[in-house]
């Protein structure tokens, strides 16, 4: 689903030039519920980033489902989002005059799909995330955990290939987080390719593959036996 | 432009964000409305100063006679120029296309008017039918001089209605006999001049029979013309002026008198008059103009202000729906059809609402120097659309910005 290799990136601060990512060598497989870890300036949001579209690698390449990401235009990149991937934030990032229902159907929109069928989509995403009886709440109305799912359900309105989630229970209680890694790991029980950037511990045995930065490289890609949230809920 | 769909998340977006559509819409609509009445109020100064200054006719040509005061062609100085009858006469047919009105006057003289026991002085005219157009006056009873009282030398006269007050006490004077001179008249008609008591101290009688009761021969004193006038008023001044000169050098040469003796003969042109009252009404529509445009730079920049604040304010909400797939163009689209709806919805509100004003408190307004208030719908239709043009531009600029940002900055957590 994933193929990077030999991915190099770097920031210009001023007169230096911050090498964040140092070849980077990664697969992931469809079906796959995989965690990045490592400590702050370890290169993994900036890594999500470059997964994610938001940000573009210096060298290296990156292959997402047969398609090679290579030198988007912002129109390209912006197609290739709404179709491929879908994202969950730390801060939620909802729109906050929108309506929970209508959070969830702004990506069809872009779709170019019409309301009516939008709106079913929304409804019936929500409804997954357990959240139907809030779909015409504002997000101001609504408790973290609840936004998170919002923005769970908006992330998979688009049904994209994969889920790319930075610090999805950062913001988080952990009672809400195991209730939203419970969700994700339902999520990835029915097939869906998920990423995670977390520097928890926890979280990162929920799912069942951690590779772990530091300095730009990856020191560690181990498989782990996966702890099912809801033991802990 | 016309996806429903789009409209749809637009009026979502407006109806949300209410106070923000507000601001936008009260800054648009009061900087039109500011504009439509002051326009308004231009054109209405504008149209009380011309109908003030309108009590002489705006483009008349006067010709009167002297002395020569230099020598030419072995003539001497000091020699008197007598106009006639075939002065007019040449005149009129040489430029008779031009010329819309023309008179002469014989009427030297204030002499006393009598009637009954009552007298009067007054400054008695003979004159031709025209001259009742050429001085603005209007008959408010009987009628003025006509071709048939020139013909036949009738001695009638037409009275002002100062006459009619202090000598006839206010009653009709018409077939009433005054006496001038020792002369009979018959009073036929009374006329009223906009230009007041000063112009009502004259009264008319036929040229020919001022002549005749007056041992005038053929002489006149003056020639008064009027020019027809053209629309555009430089062109008109010029016209007349051409018209003026070549007069001038037609009766030097039949008086024999020297092109640059300026006593001789004396043409006066109201038109120059006109001119500087053309001149005030157009200063007065400048500045007008003036601060009009100023309101409208206020408001596009106040527009172009509130447009980057708002996406200033949505830069995150942006970075969101560019992560979810907005491509670049959709996002200023968005921005610049949110932007024209308000501008232009708020701009024909402000131009329902000041044309509205004009329209009702505008006859209401009783000031000799508003007059009709009003302003051309197209005129105000354009600066509505300038003011839209102007805002939408003043919307690209940011939003062309926010499609740049690319939507890992927009969502940096502050």
């Amino acid at each position: 689903m994933i193929k990077i290799t030999d991915l190099h990136k770097s920031y210009k601060m001023g007169h230096n030039s911050l090498h964040v990512l140092k070849g980077i060598d990664f697969h992931v497989k469809e079906g796959e519920l995989v965690s990045i870890m490592g400590s702050s300036g370890s290169g993994k949001s900036t890594l999500l980033n470059i997964l994610g579209m938001l940000d573009e690698a210096d060298t290296g390449s990156y292959v997402l489902d047969g398609v090679p990401i290579k030198d988007l235009n912002e129109k390209i990149a912006a197609q290739y989002r709404n179709k491929f991937l879908g994202f969950i934030f730390q801060s939620f990032n909802l729109i906050n005059y929108k309506s929970a229902l209508d959070n969830v159907a702004l990506p069809l929109y872009y779709q170019g799909l019409k309301r009516k069928e939008r709106m079913e989509k929304a409804e019936h995403y929500l409804e997954k995330v357990g959240l139907a009886p809030w779909s015409h709440h504002l997000p101001s109305e609504l408790s973290g955990g609840q936004k998170q799912r919002v923005a769970i359900a908006r992330a998979l309105a688009s049904d994209p290939k994969v889920l790319l989630a930075d610090e999805p229970t950062g913001a988080l209680d952990s009672k809400t987080s195991y209730e939203v890694m419970d969700l994700i790991q339902g999520i990835n029980d029915e097939g869906k390719t998920i990423l995670i950037v977390t520097h928890e511990d926890d979280i990162a045995h929920m799912t069942k593959r951690i590779v772990n930065l530091k300095d730009g490289v990856i020191i560690d890609d181990s498989k782990v036996e996966q702890v099912r949230a809801k033991q802990n809920v | 432009m016309f996806d429903i769909e789009r409209w749809q998340e637009i009026f979502q977006t407006l109806s949300k964000n209410k106070l923000r559509t507000i601001l936008t819409g009260v800054s648009v609509a009061s900087g039109i409305f500011i504009f439509i009445v002051l326009l308004g109020f231009s054109t209405g100064v504008q149209n009380g100063v011309k109908e003030k200054f309108s009590g002489d006719a705006t483009n008349k040509i006067s010709v009167r006679a002297g002395r020569t005061t230099k020598q030419y062609k072995g003539l001497n100085p000091n020699r008197r120029i007598q106009l006639k009858n075939e002065d007019l006469d040449n005149i009129s047919n040489t430029y008779g296309d031009y010329l819309e009105y023309k008179s002469g006057g014989y009427s030297n003289w204030g002499a006393q008017l009598v009637y009954k026991n009552e007298f009067g002085n007054f400054y008695i005219r003979g004159v031709d039918p025209d001259y009742q157009f050429i001085s603005k006056a209007s008959i408010t009873e009987g009628r003025f001089i006509n071709q048939g009282d020139i013909n036949e030398a009738r001695k009638v006269i037409v009275v002002s209605n100062k006459t009619k007050t202090e000598l006839f006490k206010g009653k009709s004077p018409i077939g009433e006999m005054v006496s001038v001179k020792g002369v009979n008249f018959k009073v036929v008609g009374v006329y009223g001049d906009p230009g007041g008591e000063r112009e009502e101290s004259q009264v008319f009688i036929p040229l020919t029979s001022a002549q005749i009761a007056f041992n005038g021969g053929t002489n006149i004193r003056d020639m008064s013309f009027t020019v027809a006038m053209s629309d555009n008023f430089d062109e008109a001044v010029a016209f007349s002026q051409n018209l003026v000169a070549s007069i001038e050098s037609d009766l030097k040469t039949k008086h024999t008198i020297a092109p640059n003796d300026r006593s001789a003969l004396r043409i006066d042109n109201t038109l120059e008059k006109a001119q500087k009252i053309y001149s005030l009404s157009d200063m007065i529509k400048a500045i007008f103009w003036f601060v009009g445009i100023g309101t409208i730079i206020a408001g596009i920049v106040s527009v172009g202000n509130i447009m980057i604040i708002i996406v200033k304010e949505r830069t995150k909400e942006i970075g969101i729906r560019k992560a979810l797939g907005a491509e670049p163009l959709s996002i200023i689209a968005m921005i610049l059809q949110e932007s024209i709806f308000v501008t232009m919805f708020s701009g024909l509100f402000g131009l329902v609402i000041g044309l509205g004003l004009l329209e009702f408190v505008g006859p209401t307004i009783e000031s000799d120097f508003i007059k009709y208030p009003q302003v051309d719908f197209y005129t105000a239709l354009i600066t509505v659309f300038i003011l839209v043009a102007a805002g939408t531009l003043a919307g690209f600029i940011p939003a062309y910005r926010a499609a740049k940002i690319k939507p890992i900055v927009a969502l940096k957590d502050e």
